[in-house]
């Protein structure tokens, strides 16, 4: 942050046809998937609370329990760096929405 | 006490000590104190994060957990895990992108008011400290057990290490700290991890075989339902855990300490391989404790478990093994502590006295100077109660701290940057709602109420559920969301639009003018 701060008019910015294309496509990207892998997550607990379909043998005496907990790591390690492959394009759009806007103030 | 064992406590001692000297020389201003002037990579702030993390609770803990009661005790590790996809996806960006130093910083670039930041202040300092007397009551009965000392000595010397490291050497010693002990940690795991796989012939299946057998819960070691018969209250646990970390005052303020939300994203990367794989490796601790020192042994060493990682490493490799690992538990200890008081202090001093009492008018030289009695005064405060604590079963703070993060912050992070009519009332009671219920909820709770003794009183528990988290976190929603409607104030629309550029693009961060 340099000393002399321009002025920045978010207003403008926000009524950008680029930002509410961006935000909206963020934010649904963000809610669906954070809907999913906490749909993924509490079922786990769901299922070896109420039900016993977990606790038959998958692959030798491992148990289901424990594949569906894997998934979850497996899951988590995914979803982090699909989140980090979305979030770099989101970037370069963000990149061009202050350039556009940039353009607009001069 | 053997010599190997001194050895490698004076090493670590020493070693932080010099990180400290080193740190202090880079300590100036507030933003060097706070958020080590924001110049942490990727990959550090990454391994911090995770050495800010993995308490004790996760690797004496959970460990110990896994060996006495199998499935069950891996619960924690998945909750924890997946919790940073919470943080990710939520938190990290918009964080990175409006904060300066606190949570209440973030949410003041909404509602510029003492009020929304008192409360915001008071709840990271209740998390602070419910986290931190059980840190330091956990250190002392550990270091009473390995060095042979008496417990207040042991919970003095963490004490006055952690105050050591924050009060010179700032954000910037804590975050080498939590660096280092992250990689010990790390290499301890996997050395006793190996060395488990190795005695079932680096076969998991033959593990899980064995397994099946070796404890007196025969098959069902391998299932849940040891530890966690009440649904509702695992559901609720489980709830607590996965949103819970994403308002921890001590893992928020890690994403302060680095340039821009880019980097903010790599940390979160980092963290989570490296918690990740520890945490799939407490499978191993726990097995193999269960299965190479036996039930028996590990509870009279503590009846919670938590000497299992500890024992099994002298039941593999001996007494340097051993040494080490209870080194590495050590610094464990004093890594996260160090992280708590700089988020304590940070609390009341940047947001109470900086920017409340002081209205923000206050120099450079002053800051650093209120960060620092800050940082004493919740050094002091915490030592004293932990002092206190040492009779108490405290296990059930860490989750209570947990539950008051879910419930009391995260609903008002999350609605400051998605919801454009939320308020300033509306921010104060979502805070209030969650913190206050989370608190009044525990106290009538079995944790607090038995009718045998275990718990603190005997009685009957009014609520019982051991976690309200499933009731809290709703409330603390709940609490936002009619605080808002209620209140007679109109939302800063154009201050919800600055926001939302803000947190979206990053802009004023980066700075437009060049």
């Amino acid at each position: 942050m340099g000393n002399q701060q321009k002025h920045i008019d978010y207003d403008k910015i926000a009524q950008l046809d680029s930002f509410k294309q961006l935000v909206k496509k963020k934010n649904s990207f963000l809610w669906t998937l954070t809907a999913i892998f906490l749909i993924a997550y509490m079922l786990l607990p769901v299922l070896t609370s109420y039900t016993k379909i977990l606790h038959a043998k998958a692959i030798g005496d491992i148990t289901w329990v424990w594949i569906y907990s894997a998934g979850l790591f497996i899951m988590t390690w995914s979803l982090a760096h699909l989140y980090v492959a979305k979030a770099g394009k989101y970037d370069k759009e963000a990149k061009a929405i202050i350039a556009e806007y940039e353009r607009g103030q001069r | 006490m053997s010599f190997t064992a001194v050895f490698f406590f004076v090493a670590i001692v020493g070693l932080t000590l010099v990180i400290t000297w080193w740190a202090s020389k880079r300590t100036s201003s507030a933003s060097d104190f706070y958020t080590a002037g924001g110049g942490l990579t990727g990959w550090q702030n990454g391994l911090a994060i995770a050495g800010d993390y993995l308490s004790a609770a996760s690797f004496l803990g959970i460990a110990g957990a896994v060996a006495l009661f199998g499935f069950d005790g891996f619960f924690f590790s998945l909750g924890y895990l997946v919790a940073y996809l919470v943080v990710l996806y939520i938190v990290a960006e918009p964080l990175r992108n409006l904060g300066r130093f606190t949570l209440a910083d973030m949410i003041t670039a909404r509602f510029d008011t003492a009020k929304v930041r008192g409360t915001a202040a008071l709840s990271t300092i209740t998390i602070v400290l419910f986290y931190m007397i059980a840190q330091l009551v956990g250190a002392g009965a550990l270091i009473q057990l390995l060095l042979g000392i008496e417990y207040w000595m042991a919970v003095l010397l963490v004490g006055v290490m952690m105050t050591v490291y924050v009060l010179f050497g700032g954000m910037t010693a804590t975050s080498w700290v939590q660096i280092i002990k992250a990689c010990l940690l790390m290499l301890g795991t996997v050395i006793i991890s190996f060395l488990v796989l190795a005695k079932f012939d680096f076969s998991i299946a033959n593990m899980f075989t064995q397994m099946a057998t070796v404890t007196e819960h025969g098959e069902d070691y391998l299932n849940p339902g040891l530890r966690y018969t009440d649904g509702l209250d695992t559901i609720s646990m489980l709830i607590a855990l996965v949103l819970g970390t994403a308002g921890l005052p001590h893992i928020l303020m890690r994403f302060f300490t680095v340039k821009d939300a880019q980097t903010a994203r790599s940390s979160v990367i980092w963290a989570t391989w490296i918690v990740g794989i520890f945490y799939i490796l407490t499978i191993f601790l726990g097995f193999g404790a269960a299965a190479f020192v036996g039930k028996e042994e590990i509870v009279t060493a503590n009846a919670a478990g938590n000497m299992a990682a500890p024992l099994l490493a002298k039941a593999l490799g001996g007494d340097i093994l051993f040494s080490f690992v209870c080194a590495v538990a050590f610094a464990t200890i004093l890594a996260v502590v160090a992280g708590l008081v700089l988020s304590g202090a940070s609390a009341l001093s940047h947001d109470i006295y900086g920017q409340i009492i002081k209205k923000g008018k206050i120099s450079e030289k002053e800051q650093v100077m209120a960060a620092r009695i800050g940082s004493i005064t919740i050094s002091i405060i915490s030592i004293v109660l932990a002092l206190g604590a040492q009779t108490l079963n405290v296990a059930f703070l860490v989750s209570l701290a947990f539950c008051i993060a879910a419930s009391a912050n995260l609903p008002v992070i999350i609605y400051t940057i998605y919801w454009k009519r939320f308020n300033t009332a509306g921010a104060v009671t979502a805070m209030l709602t969650g913190l206050i219920s989370a608190l009044i909820l525990v106290a009538v709770s079995p944790n607090v109420w038995g009718p045998e003794g275990k718990a603190i009183f005997v009685g009957e528990p009014l609520f019982m559920l051991s976690n309200p988290a499933l009731v809290s976190v709703p409330l603390g929603f709940l609490g936002g969301w009619i605080g808002t409607l209620l209140s007679k104030e109109k939302a800063d629309e154009a201050k919800y639009r600055e926001v939302d550029v803000k947190a979206n693009t990053g802009i004023s961060v980066q700075d437009v003018s060049h």
